[in-house]
């Protein structure tokens, strides 16, 4: 079987919880003990005067990558519900040729 | 006449079944959830239970997307915690004791009662109050018209949220304005007419939480994907601020100043569009001398910010192709709402920024929601009654249809003009939300004799106030159509699961109206309402529930066509055909015809006394990711993203006064000129974001699993004991967003 991985573009994700939300409802998680977790860097300022402001994602051992979804033909919970859009579940390989182009991307294979 | 609607396509019905769920395709419009109405998937097990609600990805809308708030519904509606009968209070106001009864017994009791205060002080004797602007404008107008009290409305002092910026947009050019991200395309971002922003400047909201105005906030991030660049007006560096290329962190309140040297700016330098404003504006001479003082200079030192950023942002704006100023409700949180939303209507106006793609649209409408529906049935004799005509030009004019909270809070107290006897408070939770000043706003309720809560919810309002309460459904547990904020669409609110004992607001309203006026409710079921509204689209409501949502036809550059005034002449729906710069209907009603700037009082400039008692500005009502104003607090999965009330401190400041991260502390601050000081507790978070001399916190905070006789703790967590009734002059706008603060550590009692 192909290896998925997920790929996040951190120059977009706002932080907005609703992978979380997504991943807890879709398998009945906790609440706070799903698949996926948003954290934030900042807001500090940099030293050219800019905002450091980023947010990323953390996963946790729940996470399949949404095996389950995937063979029926959907997206992952946290991916369908990114509301910037930013953040996919796909073949490894695809992701990594996507990550390499750059800038600003996570790259996680649980 | 029918309007041929462009319909999103679908692959399936708009319910089936999948992997041995019932999956019903819809729309959210609250309650619980925010003003937009987003396309959503609801899954239900075979036992009726709503699982899991999915963003519809066949919805150009939302696309699949979905918030934390909506993907948490299923807690929402399987809580413990919902009302499911119908009560009667069975003890003292503020006790938690109450008597279950039939629903016929209820709307008996309502009919009753109300009939009653009718014949004995007139049907103005009976008040009504709604909420924000989601799905309930339509059916408590049209119940308290059709009643024939003029005496309904939010309990949002100023009506200081959406309505300004409306109101006054509608006084300077005829109609709303609105930022065009594509939302009034079926196929969106796709759609050839439509041209990405070069410039958006976020002016006065966090969109991407707040989602305000009818625009999903992510669609920001879509444009800035698409290559949009950023100017961002705010106390506090946001996630967009981040991302921005200019960022005004100005002071809070002083937004008409800011604009006016923009303005200034753009004439001085030459930046505006000179052949827009000679053909479409009206105004520009007197409008130019006006700013003529507001240099940059000047206005940096209201703002506290630097010069130079005004400039920058004044020419990055006036360049720009396609400049959307994603304004929001911070414009309208301030006494003097209707200048400051002039003054930054002024830039649109200025650019040529109106009618355009990438600019402001005006927004498709199947139902002027705003306004209510059906204001005919009101006679003439009963609309003179309505409270607020007296103290303020906006309500007189009749531009404003409903009435002044101020002053049905005033003649709750006093008896005067006339004695109100009865509250119909539906989809507000208004002592922990809107309304300011709780402690006299709640003794001024208690005057009343009879008062019916309709809501989901258990709340503090409905412990402290509410005789008689009748249970709300949910979405998930309704059908309904989202005529709201915004560009509209037909777009259809479907019925997933049983709504058990539980009504819909407009099944409520239908029941209740059909009760005292028959004429005015000739309709047997909500869904025969529905239809008769959708009716220029040539669909039923049933018919719209398989194919929606529909698009209404959509043109730019309407002025230049004769689409936009009602005799068709070219132009703008103004008394001068143009936009007014200089506005006559202002003059007409003896308010200032051109933007003014207006120190906000109590401030640190109108009250230096005061503001060294009390040395940091306060702007409240910050937007967070887990919760809708009052709603949510009862949610585990969004309680956990932002459990307490903060208010949120530059570091320099938390150290000065020796707080630490997740201290409790009480905010003080003077309400209003009144000589009072109010408190409430918050929870310390430091951040470099916020402005040193400012401080910031979210609003609307309560306890569910609090003691309901403490009222759920909001006597002490609510922010707006640091406010008191009272508009601006022109009765639009309210100091809900400039105030002044200290911070006491709760050791120091």
């Amino acid at each position: 079987m192909t290896k998925h991985a997920m790929l996040l573009d951190y120059n977009w994700c706002t932080g907005c919880h609703s992978c979380e939300i997504a991943c807890e409802m879709e398998f009945g998680f906790e609440p706070g003990k799903g698949g996926i977790e948003v954290c934030e860097v900042g807001p500090w300022q940099l030293p050219n005067g800019r905002w450091q402001y980023d947010n990323f994602v953390h996963v946790s051992r729940n996470c399949t990558l949404c095996a389950s979804r995937r063979a029926k033909g959907k997206k992952a919970a946290c991916e369908s519900a990114c509301q910037a859009q930013c953040l996919k579940v796909g073949p490894l390989d695809e992701l990594v040729a996507e990550a390499s182009a750059g800038p600003a991307k996570q790259l996680i294979v649980p | 006449m029918d309007q041929e609607l462009a319909f999103a396509a679908h692959e399936k019905p708009f319910r089936y079944d999948e992997d041995g769920l019932h999956v019903t395709r819809g729309s959210a419009w609250s309650g619980p959830g925010c003003h937009l109405g987003c396309g959503v998937l609801m899954y239900v097990d075979d036992d009726g239970k709503l699982v899991k609600v999915e963003g519809d990805p066949e919805n150009p809308y939302n696309q699949g997307r979905l918030c934390a708030r909506c993907l948490a519904t299923p807690n929402a509606v399987n809580s413990p915690l919902r009302i499911r009968k119908p009560m009667i209070r069975d003890g003292k106001r503020g006790e938690d004791k109450w008597k279950e009864i039939s629903w016929d017994e209820a709307f008996d009791l309502v009919e009753e009662k109300f009939n009653y205060y009718k014949e004995n002080y007139g049907a103005e004797s009976v008040t009504f109050w709604e909420g924000t602007g989601r799905d309930i404008s339509a059916w408590i107008s049209r119940l308290a018209w059709s009643f024939g009290s003029p005496n309904m409305g939010p309990s949002l002092n100023g009506l200081a949220c959406y309505g300004p910026r409306v109101y006054g947009c509608f006084v300077l050019s005829g109609s709303f304005w609105v930022g065009d991200y594509s939302q009034q395309f079926v196929d969106r971002y796709d759609n050839p007419e439509w041209k990405c922003p070069e410039v958006i400047m976020v002016w006065g909201n966090n969109p991407i939480v707040a989602n305000s105005d009818g625009a999903l906030g992510h669609w920001v991030v879509d444009c800035m994907q698409r290559g949009s660049k950023l100017i961002v007006v705010d106390p506090k560096i946001t996630w967009l601020a981040s991302r921005a290329d200019v960022v005004i962190q100005l002071r809070p309140g002083t937004d008409a100043a800011l604009a006016m040297a923009m303005a200034n700016v753009m004439i001085e330098e030459g930046l505006y569009d000179r052949e827009f404003v000679d053909y479409w504006v009206y105004g520009f001479e007197e409008y130019a001398q006006a700013v003529s003082e507001f240099t940059p200079e000047k206005a940096a030192e209201i703002c506290w910010v630097e010069p130079e950023v005004i400039r920058q942002a004044a020419r990055m704006y006036a360049a720009a192709d396609g400049g959307l100023i994603q304004w929001g409700v911070a414009l309208d949180q301030k006494e003097e709402a209707i200048p400051t939303c002039q003054a930054v209507a002024a830039l649109m106006m200025l650019t040529g920024n109106v009618d355009n793609p990438g600019g402001m649209i005006k927004p498709p409408e199947l139902l002027m929601y705003l306004n209510g529906w059906g204001m005919e049935l009101l006679s003439q004799e009963q609309w003179a009654k309505r409270l607020g005509v007296e103290k303020y030009s906006f309500y007189a004019s009749g531009g404003v249809t409903v009435a002044s909270a101020e002053v049905m809070v005033e003649a709750m107290e006093t008896g005067e003009p006339y004695p109100l006897k009865a509250a119909w408070i539906q989809t507000t939770n208004l002592l922990t939300c809107m309304g300011v000043d709780p402690d006299r706003t709640k003794r001024a309720f208690e005057n009343l004799e009879f008062i019916v809560m309709v809501d989901p919810f258990k709340n503090p309002t409905m412990i402290a106030l509410a005789d008689l309460v009748l249970p709300a459904c949910m979405y998930p547990e309704r059908n309904g159509i989202r005529c709201g904020d915004g560009c509209q669409r037909a777009e259809t609110i479907n019925r997933a699961i049983d709504p058990g004992d539980t009504k819909s607001d407009m099944e409520i309203n239908l029941e209740l109206g059909r009760r005292f006026n028959p004429e005015a409710w000739p309709w047997e079921t909500v869904e025969e309402m529905f239809s008769s509204i959708l009716e220029e689209t040539g669909m039923t409501f049933e018919e719209a529930q398989q194919n929606a949502p529909g698009y209404l036809p959509y043109e730019y550059y309407k002025y230049k066509k004769g689409m936009l005034r009602p005799d068709g002449q070219l132009g703008f729906n103004t008394p001068t055909g143009r936009l007014e710069l200089y506005s006559n209907i202002m003059a007409n009603m003896g308010l200032d015809p051109l933007p003014t700037f207006v120190e906000p009082t109590p401030g640190p400039v109108t009250t230096p006394e005061l503001y060294e008692e009390f040395p940091l500005v306060l702007t409240t009502g910050a937007r967070r990711w887990n919760t809708f104003h009052a709603e949510n607090r009862e949610n585990p999965r969004l309680r956990r993203i932002h459990p307490e009330p903060t208010v949120q401190v530059h570091p320099d400041t938390a150290a000065e006064l020796g707080l630490c991260e997740g201290e409790w502390v009480w905010l003080e601050g003077p309400k209003g000129m009144s000589g009072e000081v109010g408190r409430c507790k918050r929870v310390v978070e430091i951040t470099p974001a916020i402005r040193p001399d400012v401080v910031s916190t979210d609003h609307a905070w309560w306890h569910p699993e609090g003691d309901p006789e403490k009222l759920y703790d909001m006597p002490e967590l609510n922010v707006n004991k640091l406010m008191a009734w009272g508009a601006g002059p022109s009765g639009i706008g309210a100091n809900y967003k400039s105030l002044l603060c200290r911070i006491r550590k709760m050791t120091e009692e």
